[in-house]
């Protein structure tokens, strides 16, 4: 390992974390947790939609989630790695035959859907038990969360 | 004046501050950077150390250099540099520097070979606009216009810009940000881009046109790991004390800054 592998290899350790990233590709539905901060108070905003494409590697990875957007097709680049992001969860595996889905910016309706995946990779025992054990620890997460984000819903709902 | 650093650049990549936004550095690598010798006043009339970095196989070192590295108790090095340092912060013979020379948030100038571009033309070169895309240029889109007048004066002015060899050259880059320094890795990493290829030298030293950073080490930010050789007298062995509780502290404020 050079010595820019071995300081991304760290880096990448110390922004991780215990943070866990599901395993998802091109075609996949994908829910993102995206921190929002809003004047001094932060909270979690999910944006979810089709991942087109992944791109780079390593620490320098970044996805793209499409999504339809009161009739408009909206666009987002995550970096994968970014500390912005809460989580992500994987929703629907995709059947798709290219590694770029570009073709669906020129689609829309019907032509635009992606079947769903029920084989292949991601499908073997061990990496279901992982998918399995990672949703189950995301649900804790999120029930751990809205307890106390309870509070704050009531609070916007009186402004 | 502070003496400088011999640094090797190892590539680019960008790191995550806390809040989300995304800083590209360069990272650089201290590696064996140590005194070979020193220019005093008396004897050379100017007072500055040279240092040497990376390290050379001896049976690739000439004699005469084998010599000099002798001389200085210190392993054959790759890369030879002199910096010039006022008087109260010239180095001992032998004292090696680590990346704890610099601190998170100071601003420096970094000196590298630019990547060679070989035979350049105007445009490339000098930002020349080149000619028309259309009415009536032929074969000539990248080529510069007239290059003098008539018959008087009859000839081309030195110092024309025209098209030649570009790149492969020293150049200076002034006012770069610290943004971090590892000690164990002896890794600087510094915003944005610094001159020169993957595995080039560069010179890395206090920027020149912005007030020195107040946590700096002085007279040098030397490593602690210094072998008994070169930790001869005291100075360097009282400096080296300090140095590693400060780099923690530096890396800790960027860390809080992120």
């Amino acid at each position: 390992m050079n010595v820019l592998e071995k300081f991304e290899a760290k880096q990448l350790q110390k922004i991780r974390g215990d943070k866990k990233i599901p395993e998802f590709s091109p075609g996949d539905t994908v829910k993102v947790n995206v921190k929002v901060k809003e004047g001094s108070r932060e909270r979690i905003q999910a944006y979810e939609g089709i991942c087109i494409g992944r791109a780079g590697a390593g620490l320098n990875e970044n996805f793209t989630v499409r999504k339809i957007s009161y009739g408009e097709g909206v666009e987002r680049v995550f970096p994968l790695f970014s500390p912005r992001i809460d989580s992500i969860e994987l929703l629907r595996k995709g059947s798709i035959r290219r590694a770029k889905l570009y073709y669906l910016r020129d689609r829309s309706g019907k032509s635009a859907r992606i079947t769903e995946r029920t084989t292949g990779h991601g499908f073997d025992e061990e990496s279901l038990a992982a998918e399995a054990a990672l949703k189950a620890e995301q649900k804790a997460n999120k029930a751990k969360k809205e307890k106390p984000a309870d509070g704050e819903k009531k609070e916007k709902k009186k402004k | 004046m502070r003496t400088g650093l011999i640094a090797r650049k190892e590539g680019m990549t960008r790191i995550f501050t806390e809040d989300g936004t995304q800083v590209p550095v360069t990272v650089l690598k201290v590696d064996e950077c140590q005194v070979v010798a020193v220019r005093s006043q008396e004897k050379d009339g100017y007072v500055a150390v040279q240092l040497g970095a990376g390290k050379a196989r001896v049976k690739r070192t000439s004699q005469a250099q084998r010599g000099h590295f002798a001389k200085a108790k210190v392993e054959p090095k790759k890369k030879l540099a002199e910096f010039r340092v006022s008087n109260e912060n010239v180095l001992e013979v032998g004292a090696e520097l680590g990346a704890n020379h610099f601190v998170a948030g100071q601003f420096v100038d970094v000196v590298g070979t630019s990547i060679g571009k070989g035979f350049a033309g105007p445009m490339k070169r000098h930002n020349f606009g080149g000619l028309r895309a259309s009415h009536g240029v032929s074969v000539s889109h990248r080529s510069h216009g007239s290059t003098g007048q008539r018959q008087d004066p009859g000839r081309v002015f030195p110092g024309k810009k025209m098209a030649g060899h570009l790149g492969t050259e020293r150049v200076t880059t002034q006012n770069l940000e610290v943004v971090g320094v590892d000690l164990e890795d002896g890794l600087i990493l510094i915003k944005g881009s610094v001159p020169g290829n993957k595995n080039g030298w560069v010179l890395v030293s206090d920027a020149v046109k912005k007030p020195l950073h107040k946590d700096v080490p002085k007279p040098a930010g030397l490593k602690q790991a210094a072998k008994p050789a070169e930790a001869k007298t005291e100075a360097p062995a009282a400096e080296a004390a300090p140095a590693p509780t400060e780099a923690p502290a530096a890396e800790a404020t960027t860390e809080n800054k992120e």
